[in-house]
């Protein structure tokens, strides 16, 4: 018999499937995969209170690979359907799996939503710049003038920022990791789980058959921490081996010299700063600025979603239901037939 | 008192005004006191899609029907005794209707200039002052300005004083057919708790209307409506929206399993969403989506956590929820989807009623995809129809359609009630948690009924992941197998098809196989079809009538039935949808009945129909 009290412990290798995994080759999928599958045991809740939801597109195979319980749904409706699971089991630790065409372009909709509702859902966002599943389409994440097959004279719409619309969707809960970071992607994975609300994760993810080396400069180890900013709470924001930091002049980041002045004019990172993290988010648009990753915004405070609907079930909670529904049928203006 | 009391079997009234003159609360009330006294009775609001279109146009009127008496009531009537017109438009839009020497209360302010213009009638031909209303017995009375001496005393504001003359109105009709306004008295007490003054206004008013009827020497007659005859029990009024809440309801309290209801408002479903979220404390969930595909996707993701997914909404709303329905279907997964037709396509008339959504209920999602939809006949049967549906999806995981209109939504009539001991009990599919195996969980393999047993997430060792891609029978992993595809579609296709071992055995509802001609129908017709097919018999016609409720799967004997007629007629609110399937099916010729004009059948209009096709063939 299984002591129903004890947490079956379980391995990365116990969250494999029969199923063959069927990710080109060298896809970053397969990194976030085993990352995932990494971080799992290590967070004290049983396998079988793990759910993976996902919409379409490659990386929305992922729950097919993972052994846990899983939903490969429809384009987009990721985020709905699980967050219908969530409100009414909330003890389930539900994740979404989703991609850039599938989370930002038909599931855009629900995705803001979402994250304005707060349900304690870990969203992975795997954003490769492209549709691979349809075999090389741009994406809403392309940037301007991208060459692809539906663009075969160069795009000629911009961008979303991702993790920009996030912020103004409210969400609480919003970072940024790369596929070839498999320690960075843990501990977001793990922050991100650990966070009691919608936690919205964009992994820079490698499409080698269709958009190869579109993230290199923030891989690449000569200009990963050239390109690339590593934020920590409450530590000042230095890139470029130590030599670079980025202060405020007003509201405006600038990038300085750190030899020629001092670390103490940095900016200091705060994740619970919402206008901080609005300014980290607009690094995006400006090539002067390196990219930050790490956890932009976190904000505990802000209630659940699920929390709201069950804390209003349990308040009015009904003992005897089927006494209370017969009185319910009979309403102030009832009459007897005799 | 010069009046006398003639007594009545049945009286069609019809109210109309400006949709900013409370007719709809004034027919309710009227409505409900009726039913309260013991007559049988039939409602049919009908409204403008605006919210406040232009005050006092044709398109701003609001009317609401009424058809009581003492014995069985099927309809709200075809054509009015009684018609009520608080202004000019109202009695343009229904003055057609009224039969030949009807009684027409008219509000004498709501034919000054201003009015007569805004309903486009010339100034000369005030229809109160010429000689157009002849033929009818006309009651000209100015019911603005006897409202605001009766309510003077309140100091109240010329709007608030003149917000008052429904009340009159409703006194007035009271005192016509000696009915009490008790029942009304307290339900504006309650309503304007917090306002004593209105609350006394109004109540003044309606007794002035009362009184008025009572000195005044311009109605000849009183009229009595004996109570109909019904069995025994408690009594309510019901429209098609509650009864189906409560149906849904019922089911949630008999399975033990939470309601989640996912949608997002619209015409004419929304009153669901409304009832249902007043009863949060029966394990209801509801969840209003950011839109119709979120409203259907959030109950599929309910239903595979093992709580009864449902999502509600009307024709276009239906339209996007499609994909997600097939994924359903896919998933084998509960799911309970309401429609509230309305004439269509596209936004259409979204205050009308229609049955035009049948074909789209059952062919209308890409691939193979098999539901069962099914359709109650009216407003209080959408109670046990709710509470069917609910059950058919949990025993036999999956989805099901309910093909509701605008017509029984909102329509009243009583309701002898059910108590939740009467309803069937259902036996879900979810598997228990202290029943969870040791060994692997095959999430395709099928019981008796074809369905499959759940797992929901949480469940110890059962593992599984599901999707929409084709799944392989048994173990549910993807297969792009050309043979286990068939089969699969198959599967789902048997699947609906043993629905038939728990709906009823078809009946029919007058006459039998020996009968000349039949008439079929569907879902919300069936009151005007059995009024006009009783009549007809008791005129001496052979007719049968059947009427159906299951529509896919159809009821197993329905063949045999049908098989005995040569002479068939399809009766719908469509253009002919319903008949398709009776010539697919049986490979009868059948003829349609057909109306499509957001209105719901006139009794007359089936009987002219029949009588027609009858006298030619049969």
């Amino acid at each position: 018999m299984h002591n129903t009290n004890e947490i079956e412990i379980f391995t990365a290798k116990d969250l494999e499937t029969n199923q063959e995994v069927r990710w080109c080759p060298g896809c970053g999928d397969y990194a976030i995969l085993n990352s995932v599958k990494k971080v799992l045991p290590e967070l004290g809740q049983p396998k079988h209170e793990f759910v993976f939801i996902s919409g379409i597109g490659c990386s929305s195979r992922f729950p097919y690979y993972m052994n846990t319980y899983g939903m490969h749904s429809i384009h987009g409706r990721a985020t709905a359907v699980a967050t219908g699971l969530k409100i009414t089991r909330p003890e389930l630790s539900v994740w979404v799996i989703t991609g850039d065409g599938d989370a930002l372009s038909i599931g855009g909709n629900h995705l803001i939503h979402t994250l304005r509702r707060n349900p304690d859902l870990n969203i992975l966002l795997f954003n490769n710049q492209i549709y691979g599943l349809t075999k090389g389409q741009f994406s809403p994440t392309s940037e301007l003038g991208k060459v692809t097959k539906s663009s075969p004279m160069g795009t000629v719409e911009s961008p979303f920022n991702p993790l920009a619309l996030c912020l103004g969707a409210n969400a609480t809960f919003i970072a940024r990791t790369l596929d070839k970071d498999a320690k960075h992607q843990q501990e977001i994975y793990k922050r991100a789980y650990h966070h009691k609300g919608a936690s919205l994760v964009e992994i820079y993810q490698n499409c080698n058959v269709f958009n190869d080396e579109a993230f290199d400069v923030f891989t690449d180890k000569e200009s990963k921490f050239i390109n690339g900013i590593y934020l920590e709470h409450q530590k000042p924001l230095i890139f470029n081996n130590g030599t670079k930091g980025i202060r405020l002049n007003g509201l405006i980041p600038e990038v300085f010299d750190i030899n020629e002045s001092s670390v103490n004019e940095c900016m200091v990172h705060d994740e619970n700063d919402k206008t901080k993290a609005y300014i980290l988010t607009q690094f995006f648009d400006d090539p002067s600025m390196p990219r930050p990753f790490g956890i932009l915004y976190c904000n505990p405070n802000k209630p659940t979603l699920e929390n709201g609907f069950n804390d209003q079930l349990k308040h009015y909670e009904i003992e005897d239901k089927k006494l209370a529904f017969n009185r319910l049928l009979k309403t102030k203006t009832s009459w007897e037939v005799k | 008192m010069n009046n006398s009391n003639k007594k009545l079997r049945d009286v069609v009234i019809k109210f109309a005004g400006d949709s900013g003159d409370g007719i709809q609360l004034t027919g309710n009330q009227f409505a409900e006191n009726t039913a309260l006294f013991g007559n049988d009775i039939a409602t049919f609001p009908d409204f403008p899609a605006e919210i406040r279109a232009p005050i006092g146009t044709v398109p701003g009127v609001s009317g609401f029907q009424l058809h009581f008496g003492d014995q069985h009531i099927f309809t709200p009537g075809d054509e009015y005794d009684v018609l009520v017109a608080l202004n000019a438009a109202a009695l343009k839009t229904n003055l057609k209707l009224l039969k030949p020497n009807g009684i027409i209360i008219a509000n004498i302010n709501g034919f000054d200039n201003k009015n007569l213009r805004l309903a486009n009638i010339p100034e000369d031909q005030n229809p109160l002052e010429n000689d157009s209303l002849n033929s009818f017995q006309l009651h000209k009375i100015d019911v603005t300005k006897l409202t605001k001496l009766a309510v003077a005393e309140f100091n109240l504001g010329n709007k608030e004083s003149e917000r008052c003359k429904n009340m009159f109105v409703l006194g007035l009709v009271y005192w016509l057919y000696h009915r009490s306004m008790d029942n009304t008295i307290a339900f504006i007490e309650s309503r304007f708790k917090k306002e004593a003054l209105i609350a006394q206004a109004n109540i003044k008013a309606l007794k002035a209307g009362y009184h008025f009827g009572e000195t005044t020497e311009s109605f000849t007659y009183q009229y009595e409506i004996a109570k109909a005859q019904t069995s025994s029990g408690i009594y309510r009024s019901i429209n098609g929206n509650q009864a189906m809440s409560l149906g849904f309801l019922a089911a949630s309290i008999n399975s033990d399993l939470p309601l989640f209801l996912g949608t997002y408002p619209i015409t004419p479903a929304s009153d669901i969403l409304h009832e249902l979220s007043k009863h949060k404390g029966f394990d209801v969930y509801t969840f209003q989506a950011e839109d119709e595909i979120a409203g259907v996707c959030a109950a599929i993701g309910a239903s595979y956590g093992g709580s009864i997914g449902i999502t509600s909404s009307s024709g276009p709303g239906i339209a996007l929820k499609m994909e997600a329905i097939g994924l359903a279907t896919m998933l084998e997964l509960p799911l309970v989807i309401c429609n509230v037709q309305r004439g269509g396509p596209s936004t259409g008339l979204p205050t009308k009623t229609e049955q035009a959504d049948l074909m789209q209920a059952l062919y209308g999602r890409n691939g193979e995809c098999p539901l069962v939809v099914i359709a109650p006949a009216t407003h209080s049967d959408c109670y046990e129809m709710a509470y069917n549906a609910v059950k058919i999806a949990l025993e036999y995981t999956v989805p099901v359609m309910i093909l509701s209109d605008g017509f029984i939504a909102n329509g009243a009539e009583p309701w002898r009630i059910h108590e939740i001991e009467s309803l069937p009990p259902i036996n879900s599919n979810f598997i228990p948690k202290n029943r969870a195996t040791e060994s692997e969980h095959s999430p395709y393999l099928r019981n008796a009924n074809l369905s499959r047993n759940i797992a929901v997430p949480g469940t110890p060792r059962m593992e599984h992941r599901i999707g929409g891609l084709e799944k392989e029978n048994i173990s549910g992993n993807i297969s792009y197998d050309p043979i286990n595809h068939e089969l699969m579609v198959k599967l789902r296709s048997e699947k609906v098809e043993k629905v038939t071992e728990i709906i009823p055995l078809q009946s029919f509802q007058n006459g039998n196989k020996n009968s000349k001609l039949l008439i079929i129908g569907w879902g919300s017709t069936f009151g005007s079809i059995s009024a006009a097919v009783n009549e007809l018999i008791l005129e001496g016609y052979d007719i049968a009538q059947i009427h159906i409720k299951y529509l896919n799967p159809l009821p197993s004997n329905l063949g045999e039935l049908v098989k005995h007629f040569d002479k068939l007629m399809v009766a719908e609110l469509n253009n002919g949808q319903f008949i398709k399937i009776i010539r697919d099916r049986f490979l009868k010729n059948a003829i349609g009945i057909n109306k499509i004009q957001g209105q719901p059948f006139m009794v007359k209009e089936i009987k002219e129909a029949i009588i027609k096709y009858y006298l030619l063939n049969a």
